[in-house]
This record gives structure tokens, sequence and C-alpha cells, in this order.
């Protein structure tokens, strides 16, 4: 095995220094009773290198995967361009085998762009200060949550029911153990309502934006709602959108969070992805999860290192603003080098592609007889599709045509059983476009 | 080896400071639909977005010098203790990087992705195989997720039988990681610290005294964060379940176990896995991390969902029906590409060659120990397992230098400190997690370097105190940082932005 390189040589003079007479012996603190036979367990052959790439890439190829599907689904998720440069810089070995930044002398490149990353993902959601990263934005959002909690003592969390069914799991999971309790606040044409329904006990507002539905929320409106019960306002905000709308920093958000994966991290069955986090300066001593700051050295040469330490689980231990250790550094890192690629004119082009692309899409399929289902709200690269027939069905007759037309939304509302929510990205072209709306046109009638 | 100099790197600057107005580092798509009024489409604009504009060559040159004042396993000796910075091989990036596995959607119907849903049930059956646990999810997305799971889990099982009011207390060792009382915090418990005894061991006495009805868990690290065995794990597992607790491992050190004894034999009810430890996944610059956790059959009704079983037929299934669920951890599957790389390192073993890893790992660790023993004493003077902790006092006492100030003069000899003051509770803590993927020449180089140092401590301590002095920068003012804080570069005059 490559990977362990000692020799028979090697272990006779390192057990004669050590003074064992084998390596079995070296084991003797475990009752025997506890130990098994090495060679013993119910496990599979060992495969040589070339033998196990065969394999893994049968595995793969049993997969329909976007490289031979057209790709309309998105929800949170989304196929989108990374520039060559992305997967090549992070598998540099540098970056790719290095551990948590502790050592600052030895990391100073790696610190260098988390600080970065920071500025860019503040930047992007017009925030004041952008943590390292958290796992993904489900976790991010039910982060964000508990730090609303935190500041205002109060244990009521009031979130959309136009957050992605995932997210508000994932939210209901993790303040079912704080012991929080989750409220909804309805949707019921597309966009969050019932804002007088917000009590004084509410730590927080939770909105998506766009939301599950691609529709853009109205953040006054949920910036006015915060005021009223004195509660924190959170979004968890697509940060391509961004470079076309008014980013939830500027309506005045408390904390905002979100998935990174649209910049330069792939789909890959949604994991790892990377969940990004930002919030006001007010609260930064509160934020979860690792800071890269700024500083100097003993000669005045400037340098980065882990800073707002003592929030963190190895110092502070229970009383931590979190028990996240590790996070998504290299996805991060992966996000850092795609918007350094494609900067303030690469994003804006590939947002302003979504968007030409989805309007195009909305036209098209309506054409072949589908109907805008939230016709009143403005969208990014996602809309609601209701169609004459059954969703699921309509999705698996495509399928056959390698084309993946969206989400069917009946498992999430019985009212949207006859809704497939599609996502249209810079990617799609054109003629990927006019043949899906001429396939649906096929299956509908 | 003897220490080089400081490294001539361009002194790097940000990457805005790069900036130049309209330029671009990649050729985007061009939509090929027609264009569109953005503002009737979206609404309000954003006016201004502060990104940086550079191109391409700069990118890659950016990012490629900022590796070069970076250290990683691949560029040396990386013996942090409780980390298992091992090889990462390079067939798990190649067979992580296949588009059937990279560009899959995670909302794609499931029969469209069999040899996903047989990856995530092979590392499965093996981790089930590797522990002896009966059930594996690979739901949480870091260890620090996986303790949070399983006490989520706990605190269910406990709900279930109608004592989730009443055990509200978590026990953790006073040598046990942070991440142990933060998780425990995670989940509303409040946490009681149960000593060490002085053989390393955890105090039975201690342990029975903080034992009663109010406690829903004990949170173990085995081997602990000593590096030693738990010489009592089978009674302290009797006592905890005996006042009606659940019995939770830290799977941090699991790197010494694999293959030659099972934590569910143990006793424990659940445990998590670093897969970036011990199974190879990169760490990434802290993460993405991997957090299997195993569990015994009492709590599977609990677990996370998605649920990925296979049926008695060997077919993979996703189980949707899970009314006592804990709901979900995270959106999807958890750490899908990062599951591929581990059942590629798990496959490259197989049957025959699995406790190889943990035979060689415990034998680096001891070799490394005894080197060091004359200068460094163990803490605690037994066998280690796949990590030693050693103690820096007596130097402490007899020169005033402290375990940091080796640890950064070992940087000038090329190499990346151990770890430093943990566990807690021994004083001036230098804790050695050399890994089995590491020869015996290295681990001698590394061990002639700390005896060197050691001697330098006494001969020329400016050397260790100064140190390090051959890296871009020397050691930087965290007190600095944290009074002045600047945790992101700002345009240099911000306008009002006005859509």
């Amino acid at each position: 095995m490559p990977y362990i390189p000692h020799t028979d040589a090697d272990r006779r003079e390192m057990l004669a220094t050590i003074g064992a007479p084998s390596i079995d012996h070296l084991f003797r603190e475990i009752p025997a009773g506890l130990r098994v036979a090495p060679g013993s367990l119910d496990l599979p052959p060992a495969l040589d290198e070339a033998r196990l790439i065969d394999h893994l890439a049968d595995l793969a190829r049993s997969n329909r995967h976007m490289g031979v599907l057209d790709c309309f689904l998105g929800a949170g998720i989304y196929d989108r361009y990374t520039p060559a440069l992305v997967g090549a810089l992070i598998s540099r070995g540098e970056f790719l085998t290095a551990y948590t930044p502790y050592q600052p002398e030895l990391s100073q490149g790696f610190l260098q762009t988390i600080y970065e990353f920071q500025s860019m993902i503040a930047e992007l959601y017009g925030m004041d200060v952008a943590n390292a990263s958290m796992y993904d934005g489900a976790t991010a959002l039910a982060e964000a949550a508990i730090l609303a909690s935190g500041v205002k003592g109060r244990h009521k969390i009031y979130a959309s029911a136009a957050i992605h069914p995932h997210y508000r799991q994932v939210l209901e999971t993790y303040c079912w153990a704080m012991d929080l309790q989750v409220e909804t606040l309805p949707a019921p044409d597309g966009v969050t309502e019932g804002w007088s329904g917000v009590g004084e006990d509410a730590a927080a507002i939770l909105v998506q934006h766009p939301n599950f539905y691609g529709v853009l929320e109205d953040l006054a409106a949920v910036r006015s709602a915060a005021d009223r019960a004195g509660s924190l306002m959170v979004v968890s905000a697509d940060p391509v959108a961004m470079a076309l709308v008014k980013p939830p920093g500027e309506y005045g958000a408390d904390i905002v969070v979100g998935e990174g994966q649209p910049i330069g991290v792939p789909m890959g069955l949604g994991g790892p992805l990377v969940g990004l986090f930002t919030c006001r300066q007010e609260h930064v001593r509160r934020i979860p999860g690792r800071i890269v700051g700024r500083t100097s050295d003993h000669d005045g040469n400037p340098g980065y290192v882990m800073t707002l330490r003592t929030r963190e689980q190895d110092i502070r231990r229970e009383k931590a603003t979190s028990n996240i250790c590790t996070n998504e550094a290299l996805m991060a890192l992966a996000t850092t080098i795609a918007l350094c690629a494609l900067g303030k004119n690469g994003l804006r082009q590939v947002a302003e592609g979504s968007v030409r692309n989805t309007q195009y899409a909305i036209k098209a399929l309506a054409e072949a007889g589908g109907k805008l289902r939230f016709p009143g709200g403005k969208v990014f690269c996602e809309f609601v599709l209701e169609l004459p027939k059954d969703a699921e069905a309509v999705r698996d007759r495509l399928l056959e045509r390698d084309i993946l037309a969206g989400l069917p939304l009946g498992a999430y509302d019985a009212r949207l059983a006859n809704c497939l929510l599609v996502a249209v990205t810079e990617v799609r072209t054109k003629a990927q476009i006019d043949h899906y709306a001429a396939a649906l046109k096929e299956v509908l009638a | 080896m003897t220490p080089g100099r400081r490294k001539t790197v361009p002194v790097p600057r940000l990457i805005f400071e790069k900036s130049r107005e309209g330029r671009m580092g990649c050729n985007a798509p061009v939509a090929d639909t027609p264009e569109v009024d953005l503002k009737a489409a979206m609404g309000s604009l954003r006016a201004e977005l502060h990104l940086p504009e550079v191109g391409e060559l700069e990118v890659v040159r950016h990012f490629t010098n900022l590796s070069h004042v970076n250290y990683g396993i691949d560029t040396g000796f990386y013996p942090l203790g409780s980390c298992s910075m091992k090889y990462n091989p390079r067939v798990n990036e190649r067979t992580a990087s296949h588009p059937g596995f990279a560009r899959l959607h995670p909302m794609q119907p499931p029969a469209t992705i069999p040899g996903a849903l047989e990856i995530l049930a092979g590392v499965q059956d093996m981790l089930c195989a590797i522990t002896g646990f009966d059930h594996i999810t690979l739901q949480p997305l870091a260890g620090a997720h996986g303790e949070m799971a399983c006490l989520m889990l706990i605190k269910a099982y406990h709900d279930s039988r109608g004592e989730g009011g009443k055990r509200k207390v978590v026990l953790v060792p006073d040598s046990a990681h942070g991440t142990n009382p933060a998780s425990a915090a995670r989940c509303g418990y409040s946490v009681r610290s149960v000593p060490t005894d002085p053989d390393g061991n955890t105090d039975l006495a201690a342990l029975r005294e903080a034992l009663d009805d109010t406690v829903a868990a004990l949170m173990l690290t085995n081997p602990s964060t000593l590096g030693l065995f738990e010489a009592n794990i089978v009674e302290v597992c009797r006592m905890v379940h005996e006042a009606g607790g659940q019995v939770f491992c830290d799977g941090a050190n699991m790197n010494a176990m694999v293959g030659m004894t099972r934590p569910a034999d143990h006793g424990f009810d659940c445990m998590h896995l670093n897969l970036h430890k011990t199974f190879s996944t990169p760490h990434g610059g802290g993460g993405p991390g991997c957090g299997a956790i195993g569990l015994q059959k009492h709590l599977e009704a609990f677990v996370p969902t998605p649920v990925v079983r296979r049926r008695a037929d060997g077919s993979v299934e996703l189980d949707a029906h899970r009314p006592l669920s804990i709901g979900r951890v995270s959106a999807y599957y958890g750490q899908f590409l990062m599951e591929v790389r581990a059942y590629t390192y798990l496959r490259a073993f197989g049957r025959e060659k699995m406790a190889d890893i943990a035979r060689h790992a415990v034998l680096n660790a001891n070799y490394v120990m005894e080197r060091l023993r004359a200068v460094l004493p163990p803490a605690y003077d037994r066998p280690c397992m796949h990590e030693c902790v050693l103690t820096a006092e007596p130097i402490k006492k007899e020169t005033g230098l402290r375990a940091l100030d080796i640890s950064k003069r070992l940087i000038d000899y090329g190499f990346h400190p151990p770890t430093n003051y943990f566990p807690l509770i021994v004083h001036e803590a230098i804790m050695i997690e050399p890994t089995e993927t590491e020869t015996k020449e290295t681990l001698d180089a590394f061990c002639d370097a700390m005896i060197a140092i050691c001697a330098e401590a006494r001969s020329n301590p400016e050397l260790l105190r100064n140190a390090p002095t051959t890296q871009i920068v020397g050691r930087l003012d965290e007190t600095a940082a944290v009074k002045n804080l600047d945790v992101r570069w700002r345009p240099p005059a911000r306008h009002a932005v006005e859509a």
C-alpha cells in the first residue's frame, strides 16, 4: 500500500527503538475482548488504482449528470459557469492539503484569501462584515436565527413560507434543539405576507430573496415589520442576483446569509457547499465561526490572523457563539477565485444572461402551454410554471428526452401539484430553451 | 536540517489593489437570447458593485503566489495532534471530479442517480463494518455537526421515553475537545466536567459522583485526547447506562482504531467520524469536513432524513417514512463529493489492508514519543495510541520558554508545529500525531529538529523567542488584530449608493 511507506526494516528498527516485540504489543492497552483480528472485518477486497478508477467511473456513468441532461432545475443549487482556473487553483496542494490556519506564519496565503473572501461577500450583500464561511446556506440561516435569539433574548422566529423547504426543515431541527419556536409567515401568492401577525416576541423575521418560488421579496416591508416588532431582519439571498438587485444591506438587514455554491462550486449532489454569513458591525462579536483580520508582526510587516478567537469553541467551550469548528474553507476559496475571475463585469454578465434566458424561457414555455403561476412577482433566474397536468409526470416524460425540467412542487404544497419550479441560468442556450418548449408542447398535447 | 533564511517572495498585495476598470479574468458566457429591460424585469437595480477587475493571468498569478506562502501536507510534515494530517491520495481527487459525480443536482429524481446512492450506501456499509455500529448516516457536514446530531438523537431518545424533561446535563471530561461542550450547549444542555485520574483515564469515582437521573449523556473521546486508550471504557459505559444515560464517542481519534477495535463493541451508543481526518479527505485549509455518525439500533428511529438504505436484495433506496426523525440537519445528502473520496480510499485498502492504517499510525506515534522522551517527557508514561502528548514544563521551569516558542522555532526548521496547549489539563502540552503515511526518515528529521531546539532553549534562547524568522512574517500581533478590528477591504471613497 503506497500510502504507508514502511519497509520491514523500518518496522524492525522502530520497534527496537520503542522496545516492543511487535506492533500488536503496542495495542496491549485495549482489552483483548475488544480487539478484532486484522483482516477480519466484513469489507470488500482491496482494489489497485487502475481498477479503482474503472470501478468509480462505472458508478459515475450510471448517474444522469448535467453533461447529458439540459438542467432547468435550481431551487437553491444552480448549474452555472465556473471559470476553468478555479479547479486548477484550488487543487494546488498548498491549499488543498492545508489545515485551519492556526499557525499564521505558515498560512499567510490562505489567510489572505479568506480576508478577500470576507471583503467580497460583505460587499455583495451590502453588509459590514462576513465570516470565513459556514457549512451551507441552510445551516447559515439556522445560525442567524440563533444569533438573533441571543441578541434579542427572545425565543420566537418568524420564518417565511417561501423559504426553501429544506432550509426551513434544518431551521426547525436547530430550533427544536435550542427550544426556540418557529412561526410561519404565509406566502399564498408567491411573496411573503402577514406582517401584522409578527408579535413583539419576535427575535427575527427570516425571508429568502429571491424566495423559493424565484420571486423577489419586498425587503422594505420586511424592514418595517422588523422595526415594528423590534426584531432583527434576516435575509437568505442568492449571491449572483446581488450583481443586479439592491442588496439586503441597503434595506437595513441585520444579518444576510446565503449559499455560495453558484459562484465557483460544483453542484456535487449538494455537497460540499459553502454557507455565506454576513452581519452588521454591532453583531461581529457574536458571529459564528472563524473570521480573519489584518494586523502586523513585530517588524511592522502586514499579515493576517484568525481573530475574535474568544468567540470560538476551542477557547470558550459551552459559552462559544457556535459549535462550528471546521467550515468550508476550500469551497470559500473556490468562490473567492471565481469572484476575482468574474469580477464586477463578469458577475453582471452572468446575472444579466440569467435574466435574459429566464425572460425568454417564460415566454417560450407559456407558448408551449405553461402559465406563470405568480405573474405579479419580479423574478431573477427562476419561476413557477403552472401546467395543465401533474408536474411530476411531465418532469418524468421530459427526462426521457434528456431535459431536467425543474422541481415538481406538489411534494411541498399540495396546491402546487401541477407546478414546476424552473431555473434558467446563463449557461443555457436559446436552442436548449427552444428544445424544452417544443418537448413540453408535445408532452402536454 | 538547519534553519533556512527568510522567504523572499513578492510582498502579497490584495486582489483589490490590482484591479483596473474594465478588465475581466475569464471568458464568461454571453447569452444568445434577446436583450431585456433589466429594470422592468427586476425592479430597482444596484448602482455600484466593488468587485475586482483583473485579467485572467493576474488571477492565476495572485493565487499561485499566495499558495507559495502557505504550508500543506503536500509541502511538508504536519504533526498536528488530533487532526490526522495524513496524505490525501490524488486518486480520490480524480474520482471525485468525474462529471457523473460533480455535476449531479441534489434535487434530481433519485432514480437518475443509482451510482451516487451506491457510493453513499457503500460508505455506510464499510463504516458500519469498521465501527461495529448498526446504522451510519452521512448527513452531518463536519465533526462538530456530527457531535451535535448525535446529541439531538440522544435528546429525541430521552424525549421518547418521557425523560427529556429531567435529563438536562451532559458530562464532558476535562480533556475534551471544545466542540463537545459547545455542541451540548447547542442542544440546550448544561455541561458538567468530569476529571481525569492520575493515569490519564476517566476518574471513575468522580464519574459515579456525577451520574444521576439528570444526566442525558457522557461525551467521551476514545482514545482520549491524551492519546491514551480509555482503560475502563467498558465499565464507564456500563455505569452511564445504569444511570439511564447515553454514551457518545468523539471519533476524532478513530485513526488509532481502524481495523483493530470497534467503538460499538466498547459500549458506545453513538459516535461521529471525521472522514476528513481518518479517511483521507483533504482539509482544504479548514474545511470541508465530513462528519458521518454511527449509532446503535435503539437510536435508529430518530436519524436525520433523508435516509439512504440498502434493501435485502442489495439495491439502494431513499427511505422517506421516518416519523420519529429529528428532521434534516443539512440541506441535501451531506458532503457527497467527500463521500466519493472516502469511498475511493476505503476501497483502496479493503478488508486485507484496513488495519494497516491504525497499526502504522500507532507505531509512528510511539516511535516519536520514545525518541523525544529525554527532552520532552510524555505527560502520562504509558504506551500511546496514534498520538502522543508531551510536556515542555521542565523546559519552561528551567528557561522560561514555552511550548509555543518551541513550536515557532520548529517552523524555522521547516516543519509545521504540533498542537500546543491542548488538552487543557496538561501543562505546556505538545501533542504530536505523525499519522501512518510518514516515513521513518521524516520522523527522524523531525525528532532531530525537536532535540536541537530543546538544546537551543538552553544555549541560545533568543533563537526560540524570535522565531520564526524564515517566513514572510514573524509572530503577528493578535491583540492588535482584535483591538483594531480590520476584517475586510473597503473601496477607498465609498459614495452613497442609489439606484
